[in-house]
């Protein structure tokens, strides 16, 4: 029977290196199946988050051959088997063990945004092309893969001071909602820090569920920042009026 | 008690963070109790994100004939009247109401012309009756509830495992855990705790669910003296995933039937005219289930052992905008195009009718203080669960027992914690770490997931059932010997060797459960009793521990009052 080598990241905050597993290949056979084949027959503490295997929860992030990507749905057929397939943990994130990192920081994130919140005296009637208009924000599964790619985060650490494409993401999906009735343009500025994103790109290039992250969700996100805050006519009105 | 143990203090501690758990606590924060939320997986990512098709509920949108009388109706007939008729009165009543305060906390679903609430149609239910964004409805409804829960303030534990119930006296008084994470212990004091941990099916080899539907939440409250009821009712969803093997019983959502999918054999034959020509492809989860499997045993099946479900006649953009997970799923992990060809699907191990028994209005438990609601209790869905009538669960009695729960909590005196108990519960936890030598509890589950699959499936029979019973005392046997290697450390063979127990208590239940019911009745087929018997159709089975054994008795299903016999007497 056919065979993959997967080198797959062991250890945790105080140091480790990548092992080989010999696993025997299986028609179909996705990344995190040949992971829970090493779990199940050579490696049974080896740690990893996973929960649908089918693309909906966004738990089994890893970065497999140097691209982030769902294990669920990467399939061995499509990678090049004639060297060891390696599978990392997300670097963006603090390493807990093997494949598992700390996410916690981007549920901190999440509480910094202001729920939904209706537009007073609003009646429950939507129209389905605003609806729609959404739905690609909404069908975000929380992988955090953007976050992970995002060299704010990835490369400068600033966790501080920047949100991360996910939760503009969010933030778009509550601006746009059709009945929402709340700004968020200074919790985008201020909290979230959407002015250090200089839209590379690569949040939407590693996207699973092929969110327009930059071009529908934070470009438009960063215009309504402008509008509000660095708009040269309201400026000097504002500044006319001492506001 | 050892003083180096975290402990957190609540007034209701809820288990399990899909959307039971989540509105339970979002009712209890609601009626001004101090909440937790204790789950396995991150928050967000329980199984409800997995569900598709959408929320069951008579908001007669779309077909203006539709009422809670009808869904209420077709509740009864398609759990095949085991139902808990007042479970089954509330869940009809109440579910609109629970849809409309979910757009409103901001969940978007798909509308019609008229910017309503679009409902589609299902297996079972008379009318278009569920509320759905494409096929992702469960993702909406469990980041609406989440972001809910989280700005009104609840605690989360995330990673976090309970593996005991405390107790003081008859009462619930907390419970024990352990972090995933670092594998540190963990107690939770509470006056009142609320059991939403979902279902059993990773004890099946072909299943939809994922490895957190180990019976925790059953096994927990049957441990602390609570009843198990109808737990022979066991859903094989009809259509998984067969093809190819790494994505074997990966759900299929009943919304391609919905939507107008055709279910035929390798000989091109609509078989479904056979089984229920009425209601064909959109007939009850159970009747499908067994016409698939029936056409493969009997030679009619595909290449890989199942049937083909073919949407393609609709337009692709129809198929890509209302099934767009579908679409991406079968293309990636199949490499079919799901608007050009059929599928090939096939029975999956999907769902739990059976639970902890539960009083329909509180979700009270019969141990004070605890209680249980969505796939964990038991009695809304009888013999057979409709699609869409799960997320509708979730809803109203995840919001019933958070209630309930909260009530409780403001008439009850704090709890009293028993070191004994929490000592007694880290020794058992830690006991595989202290043996040399062992098998892996890896290869244990795989022979529990065989043996259950092979003598307790769709179909039962006695002598399978009797050698099933075996098969769980020799594997829990072995259970008892496994070996975990490593650390504390987020460490899953570790985490699967009391997942294993669990999984041994809820099937040994679902066993003795069906062999006792000797007859055919929704998901529980017997071979060797094809006939549906009147006199059990007035049955449930009720386990509960005693004397450190499974005992299993029969109680009287409630009768139900005139009113609702005359609405089940009327033909729609």
């Amino acid at each position: 029977m056919a065979e993959a080598t997967l080198r797959i990241f062991r250890g945790d905050q105080k140091g480790g290196q990548a092992a080989d597993y010999h696993v025997p290949l299986v028609p179909g056979m996705v990344v995190l199946d040949a992971v829970h084949s090493v779990q199940a027959h050579q490696a049974p503490d080896l740690a990893v988050r996973w929960n649908c295997k089918a693309g909906k929860c966004g738990s089994c992030s890893a970065e497999v051959n140097g691209r982030p990507r769902l294990m669920c749905k990467t399939r061995m057929d499509s990678l090049p088997l004639d060297r060891p397939v390696t599978i990392l943990p997300m670097k963006a994130f603090p390493l807990i063990k093997d494949l598992v990192t700390d996410v916690s920081w981007n549920y901190e994130v999440n509480r910094k945004i202001p729920p939904f919140q209706p537009r007073p005296g609003v009646v429950w009637k939507m129209d389905q092309r605003d609806v729609d208009r959404v739905q690609e924000f909404r069908k975000c599964i929380e992988c955090f893969l953007c976050q992970d790619v995002c060299h704010v985060l990835r490369d400068h650490g600033k966790r501080e001071q920047f949100g991360g494409p996910r939760f503009f993401v969010r933030v778009a999906g509550l601006e746009m909602h059709p009945l929402d009735g709340l700004s968020r343009g200074r919790v985008l500025k201020e909290q979230l820090g959407i002015g250090l994103c200089n839209i590379t790109k690569c949040c939407t290039e590693v996207c699973p569920e092929e969110i327009h992250i930059t071009d529908n969700a934070i470009i438009p996100l960063k215009e309504r920042v402008v509008d509000e805050f660095y708009d040269p006519l309201l400026m000097l009105v504002r500044k006319i009026r001492g506001a | 008690m050892n003083p180096s143990y975290e402990t957190h203090e609540h007034d209701v501690l809820i288990i399990g963070a899909g959307g039971a758990g989540l509105r339970a606590a979002i009712e209890a924060l609601a009626q001004g109790a101090r909440v937790g939320v204790v789950c396995k997986s991150l928050l967000g990512k329980a199984h409800t994100v997995m569900a598709e098709g959408g929320i069951a509920a008579a908001m007669s949108n779309v077909d203006k004939a539709d009422d809670w009388r009808t869904h209420f109706r077709d509740t009864m007939r398609g759990g095949k009247m085991l139902n808990d008729w007042r479970m089954a009165q509330l869940h009809a009543q109440e579910a609109p109401e629970r849809v409309r305060e979910l757009e409103q906390w901001g969940a978007l679903f798909d509308r019609t012309a008229d910017g309503e609430i679009l409902q589609r149609a299902f297996g079972g239910h008379t009318f278009k009756r569920l509320c759905h964004v494409g096929d992702r409805t469960g993702l909406e409804m469990i980041r609406t509830l989440q972001d809910r829960g989280v700005h009104m303030g609840f605690d989360v534990f995330m990673e976090c495992t309970v593996t005991r119930l405390l107790k003081d006296g008859d009462r619930v008084s907390g419970a024990f855990g352990y972090w995933r994470e670092q594998g540190r212990f963990v107690i939770f004091k509470a006056k009142s705790v609320v059991i939403a941990t979902g279902g059993i099916g990773k004890a099946w080899k072909i299943t939809s669910n994922s490895w957190e539907y180990t019976g925790d939440g059953m096994t927990l409250a049957y441990e602390a003296g609570a009843e198990l009821m109808d737990m022979e009712f066991v859903q094989f969803h009809p259509t998984g995933m067969v093809w190819p093997p790494g994505v074997q019983g990966i759900l299929v959502t009943e919304a391609v039937r919905g939507e107008g999918g055709i279910l035929r054999n390798k000989n091109g034959e609509r078989f479904m005219e056979r089984y229920d020509p009425k209601k064909m492809e959109l007939s009850t989860r159970d009747v499908v289930a067994r016409a698939i499997y029936t056409e493969v045993r009997e030679g009619r099946g595909t290449e890989h052992g199942g049937a083909y479900l073919d949407i393609s006649q609709k337009p692709a953009d129809y198929v890509k905008k209302k099934l767009p997970s579908m679409y991406h799923q079968f293309l990636e992990l199949a490499d079919v195009d799901i608007t050009k060809g059929p599928m090939e699907v096939g029975p999956t191990c999907h769902y739990m009718m059976g639970g902890i028994r539960v009083d329909a209005e509180t979700a009270q438990s019969s141990v004070p203080g605890l209680f249980a609601a969505g796939e964990a209790a038991a009695g809304l869905h009888g013999a057979n669960r409709l699609g869409g009538n799960s997320l509708s669960d979730l809803l109203v009695f995840g919001r019933r027992a958070g209630l309930g729960a909260a009530e409780h909590a403001k008439k009850a005196g704090v709890p009293a914690l028993d070191s004994a108990q929490v000592e007694d519960a880290s020794r058992k936890i830690l006991a595989p770490f202290e043996r040399p030598s062992g098998e892996s509890p890896y290869d244990v589950h795989h022979d529990l997931q065989a043996a259950m699959q092979s003598l307790v499936g769709i179909y039962r029979q006695e002598e399978d059932l009797f050698r099933a019973l075996g098969e769980i005392e020799k594997l829990r046997a072995r259970a008892a010997r496994v070996r975990v290697e490593g650390s504390r450390m987020f460490n899953p063979g570790w985490h699967l060797t009391r997942d294993l127990e669990c999984m041994f208590t809820v099937t040994e239940a679902v066993t003795r459960s069906a062999l006792a019911r000797h007859e055919s009745r929704g998901a529980h087929s017997r071979l060797d009793y094809p006939k549906l018997d009147d006199a059990w159709g007035k049955k449930n089975n009720v386990i509960v521990q005693k004397d450190g054994a499974m005992s299993l008795f029969d109680v009287p299903v409630r009768e139900m009052p005139d009113d609702l016999k005359q609405i089940m007497a009327e033909e729609k």
